[in-house]
């Protein structure tokens, strides 16, 4: 029989009322724990299978993209603290480097390599964080445990270069707001010392695991042109085929530098998007070794004192420091007229950032290239006959982030 | 699709004969959990053991005195502009005969409030303030309250104690203490 709702209402045929009239509708979300956030799915349900679904977005909407119309630039760094809220320092950079990119400012080496690696941990929290909730979901606590206990000490390692764990409000315009210290280094070199073990027994405990893999194999397939078609990017497109990654297609704040590769799965499942996270991880690590053992000693700053804020013992003494930083302060910088997109390779996606200016403090119009509002879209069609459980697990391998999602 | 020479096939090999029976996965796993009961502990008993906060860490906001126990803030408002939850407010006022000992310049706040439940710890009231007036402490968070009007730090709560000075942390360029 044809499941359309839409012909059903068009030519109502008698069998068919009887049986849209027989289904249950379910709401999932936006209070549901197994939706990982607020959002809501209005499901018809012909019992255990989904005859179709209806989402609704903007549960905590936040009007990010109004509020920053009204901001100067650098208070919108801590507005994108909350969109993927899993990778807080990915958006503060990505932020940072789109303004730098409108006001042609050059970052020195060592910002940039610094930058590097807290965009890697946050994707590795990010990665941990999807993939130990996915274990959650199919039946399986351990896992997500003893990795979580990973996140804590990125959080510490963010903690000593910002001051904060989860919005962090990381770097600033034209750097970072400090050197990396030894404190931060020692951390850092802790972890890359112990997060191999962990990620290695989360891996050895789920990979070949026959009940999760006979819970994820195949199930929530996309095809790479079903993905593409409808924008993916990130983990969820290369576990379809594509290896389209804007760190090597498009890179930015130096990951030309880097040798790495791109994990690609080939049916686009639940299990290959674990897959290619698994692997994301990895090559994060590398990634961090390698900055971390040629970073370089140009400074963490650039030399921009029209845009970054003097340092403090400057401010205190000389005339010339304070009239910049009076000018930073109140937003009065000069910022050109035009538009920049700059797009950079969050923990989710391509996270993009289409700012227009005017000439003025604040930005005349700034639009977040979302993935997860992205990923959403599909959801309905990705999850059409499938069975209930299924299409939690689907939507936690996608990783949904609300946050993101609503902007 | 290949936009990359860099891609790495991510080759899902079919199940063994031992991977496909249930028993020894699960017995694995009981492995680990029996292997980590024996392990340190990696969480703490908050109340009792702290845990140490880094030295940059955006605590609860102090307004700090200088060495002669005068509040530093002149009330320029540069905190207030710089906050983007707008969580501060401020009236200024001059300072008079005799107060020399109280304020350090010739204006001062006369009221300094902070909304707690709008601030977000951003850090940029610190970056924005030019006296070294406002810091984040290291090392005290702000604590939880039971009314709207415990929210509203006042400066009652918010100058620091002259006799017992706040901890104002490690300065944005490497290792230098903040001023205080
Ligand atoms: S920490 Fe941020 S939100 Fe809080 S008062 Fe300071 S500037 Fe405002
Ligand atoms: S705390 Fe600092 S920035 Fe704020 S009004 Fe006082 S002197 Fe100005």
């Amino acid at each position: 029989m044809d499941y359309n709702l839409a012909t059903a209402a068009a030519a109502p045929d008698k069998e068919l009322v009887h049986y849209v009239n027989e289904l249950t509708t379910i709401n999932l979300g936006p209070t549901h724990p197994a939706t990982h956030g607020v959002f809501q799915n209005v499901l018809k349900m012909d019992g255990e299978k989904i005859v179709s679904a209806d989402t609704t977005v903007g549960y905590i909407h936040r009007a990010f993209e109004k509020l920053a119309e009204h901001r100067p630039l650098y208070q919108i760094t801590p507005i994108t603290d909350r969109l993927n809220y899993c990778s807080s320092p990915i958006n503060n950079m990505g932020w940072h480097m789109t303004v730098e990119k409108l006001l042609g400012v050059q970052v020195p080496k060592r910002a940039q390599y610094i930058r590097v690696i807290m965009m890697e941990l946050a994707r590795i929290s990010d990665h941990i964080i999807c993939n130990s909730i996915l274990g959650v979901d199919t039946g399986a606590f351990t896992g997500f445990l003893y990795v979580f206990q990973m996140r804590e000490k990125i959080y510490e390692i963010y903690e000593e270069i910002c001051g904060t764990r989860l919005t962090t409000n990381m770097g600033r315009l034209g750097g970072m707001e400090r050197d990396l210290n030894e404190r931060a280094i020692t951390k850092l070199r802790a972890f890359l010392k112990e997060f191999p073990v962990v990620l290695q027994e989360f891996i050895d405990l789920f990979e070949r695991n026959r009940i999760f893999m006979d819970r994820t194999l195949g199930v929530g397939a996309i095809s790479a042109e079903m993905a593409l078609n409808y924008g993916f990017t990130g983990p969820n497109l290369r576990a379809a085929g594509v290896d389209y990654d804007v760190r090597v297609n498009e890179p930015y704040s130096s990951y030309e530098d880097f040798k790495f590769e791109i994990p690609v799965g080939t049916i686009g499942c639940t299990y290959d998007r674990f897959l290619v996270r698994n692997e994301e991880m990895w090559q994060s690590v590398s990634i961090i070794q390698q900055a971390l053992d040629n970073l370089p000693n140009d400074g963490f700053a650039a030399d921009a004192e029209h845009y970054y804020l003097p340092p403090k013992q400057e401010v205190y003494r000389s005339m010339e420091a304070l009239i910049y930083h009076f000018k930073i302060v109140m937003g009065e910088i000069d910022a050109p007229v035009g538009e920049v997109y700059h797009s950079v390779e969050g923990g989710n996606g391509e996270l993009g950032f289409y700012l227009v200016s005017d000439g003025g403090r604040a930005p005349y119009r700034l639009h977040f290239r979302r993935p997860c509002f992205i990923y959403y879209q599909a959801y309905p069609e990705m999850i059409k006959d499938m069975v209930l459980s299924d299409a939690i697990v689907l939507l936690s391998s996608m990783n949904v982030i609300a946050g993101e999602l609503d902007g | 699709m290949q936009l990359s020479n860099r891609s790495k096939k991510m080759v899902v090999k079919p199940m063994t004969l031992k991977e496909r029976m249930y028993l020894p996965a699960i017995a694995a796993g009981l492995g680990i959990t029996i292997k980590h009961f024996f392990r340190k502990k990696p969480t703490i008993r908050y109340p009792e053991v702290k845990r140490e906060f880094s030295p940059v860490f955006r605590g609860l906001h102090v307004l700090k005195r200088d060495d002669l126990g005068r509040e530093r803030c002149t009330a320029c408002g540069l905190c207030a502009v710089a906050c983007p939850a707008e969580a501060i407010t401020m009236i200024s006022a001059e300072r008079k005969k005799g107060e020399e000992g109280l304020y350090r310049e010739e204006k001062y706040a006369e009221v300094y409030e902070i909304n707690m439940l709008r601030c977000i710890f951003c850090g940029l009231c610190e970056h924005a303030c030019p006296k070294a007036a406002i810091y984040l402490q290291p090392d005290v968070m702000a604590p939880a309250f039971y009314s709207r009007e415990e929210v509203i730090y006042g400066k009652d709560r918010l100058v620091e104690n002259a006799d017992k000075r706040a901890n104002a942390g490690l300065d944005r360029v490497n290792g230098v203490r903040k001023l205080s």
